[in-house]
Formats: C-alpha cells, structure tokens, sequence
C-alpha cells in the first residue's frame, strides 16, 4: 500500500544515511532535520489537518526544553521525570488558553497564538534566577538504565527512531475516526457539526497534542545540545515551523518531513552567500508561494498522479 | 406522541423576523414538507430546528423532550441528520470519507488508538468503508465510490450530502433543498430517494422549491409565508387553499 511504500523509503534513507554523513556536523544537520520534522508534524496536524492556526508554537517547545533544563539541573529531577513533567505542563497550559483562543478564527485566532507565544519567551527570558535569563543554561546529558546518551553519533539513532514512529503514527491518526473528524471540521464547520462532531473539542484535543508534540521535542533538542537559550522559544523559531508546515504542503505528512528537511538544509547551503543569505533565503521562500502554493509534496503528488 | 413538535418558535435577526410564532407537529414515519416562496423563513426554521440558530422564542421538542438551543452536535447525537441547501461538503476529503464521516458518532474516536492503529479500531473502520460505499450506492452513487469530493459534478454532491446524513444512521432527517439546482430527471430521481428512505422507516423533514415533488411524496405540508405559518395539511388540503394560491401567484386582482 502507498502509506507503507511511503514510510518504508523514509526507514531506508534513515538507515542508510550515516553510511554517506562523513563527519559530526553533517550527522548534527541531519539531527536537527528529524528534530524539526517531528514538530513540524505535530504542527501540521493542527495547520494542515485541523485548518487552525499557531504562531506560538516555539513556545510549547521552549517549555519543553526549560523544564527539563531547571528540573533535572536544579530540582535534581530524573530526565524522564522532567520531561514528562514539561510535556505535561506544556498540555495543561494549551488546553487552558485553548477554550478562549479557539472561539476565534482566522487572523484573530492567528494573533492570539502569537501572543501566547512572545509571552512565553518573555518570561523565559526575565526569570532569570530559575532560566539563567538571555544567557540561558547548561543541560545535562540524558542518562537511562545507567548508559549516557553521548556524540551525534548516538542522538542519530534516538531522533531518527522518533521521527519514524512519529510519521507512522500520524499517518495512522488521520486515517482514524479522530483524524477523519478533524479534516471535516477544517472541510466544513457545520457539516460536521451536525454528524456529531463537537468541534471546539476537536480543535481543543489537537491544539493540545500539538504542543505537547512540541514540548517533549523541545525536552530532547535541549539533552541533545546541552544548552538552551530563550531563543528556542522565540517567534522567529514559531515562523520558521510553520514556514516548513507550508513549504512542504499542507494537510501533507511528507510534507512536513520534506519541509522541515529542505529549510533546515537551506540557511546552510546559503551560507556561502555573505550576508545575503537572508534575502536569497526570502527569494527562495517567495518563489515557492508563487509557483508552489499548495506546498512541495501535495503539488508533486498531484502532477505525478497520485495520492499522498 | 408527535416526534417533532414545533410551538411557537420564533426567530428575529435584528428587527427582521425571519420565523414569527410557526407551531407544528411531525408524526413520525411520515414525509412532512414546508414549502413557501423565497424569504418565507424555510430554511432559518431548519437551521433552528437543527441547532445552527438560536431561537429567539418559542418550543421545540423531540420525542417530548425540549431541545431548543441546543448545539448541532448534541442533536446528532439524539438521531437528527441534515443536508444544507448550499452544500456543506468537504471538499480536503474523498467522496467516500465524506459518508464515513457521517458515521463520527457510531465510532470509537479516541486519539490514541487511532494513532497506534489500534486493531478493534481498524476493524470497525474497514468495515464503515464497505458501509459507506454500500450507502453510495443506495443514494446512486456507486460510481463516485473512490473519487475526490471536489472532482464531482454538483447532482452527485448533494446526493452525497444525503448519504452523509444516512451514515448518521438518523431517525428523523432534515433535507434542505436536495432538488435545488437539479434538472427534472435528476429531479425526480431524488424523489424516489426521498420516498425510499421514508420506506425505510427514517421520517423526513423536507423543505422543496419543486411543487410537483412536494405534492407527489408529502404526507403533510406547512406552508410558510413572511415568516408566518399559512396554513398546513395534506397536499390536497393545501393546493387548493386559497392564501397559498395567493401567496405564489399574488392575489387576483
């Protein structure tokens, strides 16, 4: 079947990839690559599927990637504990902005995830006695069953595994029940409305999912590196997910790995440019939206004939 | 017991009201049609009827029990389905999604076994596939089983509302307009979907611009005008009420 053909490629190159990365900072580009595709799903469900929007969405990660940072560092948490404990919190705090932002839509609903979001850096920012403030702080290694998670090398395997299971099981979600459910809420509101759909919960479920997605994301990003700046939670990092969401094609789950694989790839092959790398960046962006507005993937799937 | 029982609901948007005191019953098993011309309030009585408005006064009750105001979702779940007379479809889906929607509440949604395929879960979706293509086909849709929605020609798409409704499995079903916009055989090829899904036990609520349809499958008929019930009865009954003859064709001079 098509869903298999398409996640059996993907397991391919992720098993074949270390054979051609000659060196640790391809493997880090690589890593960063799966880091961004994972949320970028997790974002995709709620933008392409759901047919909402986040402007917001770093700061779900930069939540993530604080608690497990203050928790295992100045509480002494173990790091599935804080991870845990992020992923958790990050849930509650959408599903508690959730009931208010989703009776908006459109632009309103865009600026209030926005909102959301700068907050959340502010106060990663100013909270300095527990974030370390601009400087940010150190994160210790990710430890289990007494073996340390070390080297890009290791990481690989972690965020190449996650990316697949994360792909495999949102393929699955929108091919079930809940999934059919959201797609029609983003179809029609009141169609599906009135075969029982209880739509503000649906927004509110995948909302919540979302950003937990992006918190245990942003929880394994910081062990990775070992340090978290209140960047990781800026509005530039939201944009540039749901850039990726875009670019790669929307309501797409290969969309958003070819989204999230292109634009991480891009800054690092524009770097020979020498300051104009941010307008070869927008060039490249611009021409996209004109030539490609449905997004990479679906725009290829529907010349190519066939279905996603 | 009426299943439906409408007592005088009304509905103003500002200082127009669109549906003034409209009372009346629906037996259950039976088509019952509203009719008037343009603007009489048909459709804003559906849509309050069906939890899209709410009323600004006035009862409405199913089997006994009050449910104005409530929201749409609430009401699905009572058994009541609905076709929009500017189609509701959702075009990001395949027509056969689109009916395997209709089927949400007889589902098991959760998010997790959804995401990890859970097998039960499968099983029942495989299943509603088979269900929602052999709907298609009772509606005449057998050859759009596997097409996107937004490929189909607009007489298939509001049969394919219909199917969506009939996914619903409802008791009392609420079709606006499903000969709108139709040429007269595809006309009166809805007519005898419409008389077969009454057959089938499911009540019908049906508001219709085509008269010869109305007349040919209605067991009773309410008859609306400037928001005001006009009178109401069995097709014959009706025809030949002076006030509806008005109502269509102005008064005789």
């Amino acid at each position: 079947m098509k869903r298999q053909r398409g996640l059996l490629v993907l397991a391919v190159v992720l098993l074949l990839l270390p054979l051609v990365l000659p060196n640790a900072y391809y493997y880090d580009i690589a890593i960063r690559m799966a880091i961004n595709a994972v949320v970028v799903l997790g974002l995709n469900l709620l933008i392409g599927f759901a047919g909402q929007i986040s402007l917001g969405h770093a700061g779900f990660f930069g939540i993530g990637a604080y608690a497990t940072a203050i928790l295992t560092t100045q509480f002494g948490w173990h790091p599935l504990a804080a991870m845990a404990a992020g992923a958790c919190g990050t849930a509650m705090l959408a599903a508690l902005v959730a009931k208010p932002i989703f009776r908006l839509r459109g632009h309103y609903l865009a600026m209030a995830t926005l909102g959301l979001g700068i907050i959340i850096a502010i106060v990663l920012k100013n909270e300095a006695a527990y974030t370390g403030g601009p400087d940010g702080m150190a994160v210790p290694a990710l430890g289990l069953f007494g073996f340390e998670l070390n080297g890009e090398k290791q990481w690989y395997w972690v965020f190449a595994a996650n990316l697949l299971f994360s792909v495999w099981a949102c393929t699955n979600l929108m091919d079930s029940p809940f999934g059919r459910a959201l797609r029609a809420l983003h179809g029609s509101e009141v169609a599906s409305q009135v075969v029982g759909v209880d739509v503000a919960r649906y927004k509110m479920a995948i909302f919540v999912f979302s950003a937990f997605f992006a918190s245990i994301m942003g929880s394994l990003t910081a062990h990775y590196i070992g340090f978290v700046t209140p960047n990781v939670a800026d509005f530039f990092h939201s944009i540039e997910l749901v850039t990726m969401v875009v670019v790669g094609g929307m309501a797409s789950v290969f969309g958003s790995v070819v989204g999230a694989v292109l634009l991480t790839a891009l800054p690092q092959a524009l770097a020979t440019f020498e300051g104009w790398e941010t307008v070869a960046f927008g060039s490249i962006l611009m021409l996209f939206m004109i030539f490609l507005p449905r997004g990479l993937v679906p725009t290829l799937a529907a010349k190519f004939g066939r279905g996603d | 017991m009426a299943l439906l029982e409408v007592r005088e609901l009304s509905k103003a948007f500002g200082g127009v009201m669109a549906v003034q005191e409209v009372s009346f019953e629906v037996e259950p098993g039976i088509v019952y049609s509203v009719i008037g011309p343009n603007g009489a309030g048909k459709t804003t009585l559906f849509n309050l009827i069906t939890g899209i408005y709410t009323p600004s006064s006035g009862e409405i009750r199913l089997d006994g029990q009050p449910i104005a105001g409530q929201a749409p979702h609430r009401l699905a779940q009572k058994g009541m389905a609905r076709t929009f007379q500017n189609l509701q479809i959702c075009m990001n889906m395949t027509a056969r999604e689109n009916v395997m929607v209709g089927a949400h509440l007889g589902l098991d949604r959760n998010l997790l076994k959804g995401m990890l395929r859970w097998p039960a879960l499968r099983r029942a979706d495989m299943a509603l596939r088979e269900k929602a293509a052999e709907l298609m086909a009772y509606v005449g849709l057998e050859a759009f089983v596997d097409s996107r929605a937004d490929a189909m020609p607009y007489g298939a798409l509001k049969r394919l509302e219909v199917a969506r409704a009939l996914a619903a499995q409802p008791r009392i079903l609420f079709l606006d307009e499903p000969a709108a916009g139709l040429n007269p055989k595809e006309t009166s090829e809805i007519d005898v979907l419409v008389k077969k899904i009454a057959d089938g036990g499911v009540t019908v609520v049906l508001v219709e611009h085509d008269m010869k349809m109305v007349m040919n499958i209605s067991d009773r008929i309410l008859v609306l005008d400037y928001g005001k019930k006009l009178t109401e009865g069995t097709a014959r009954e009706v025809r030949r009420n002076p006030d509806v003859i008005a109502a269509y064709l102005g008064k005789a001079a």
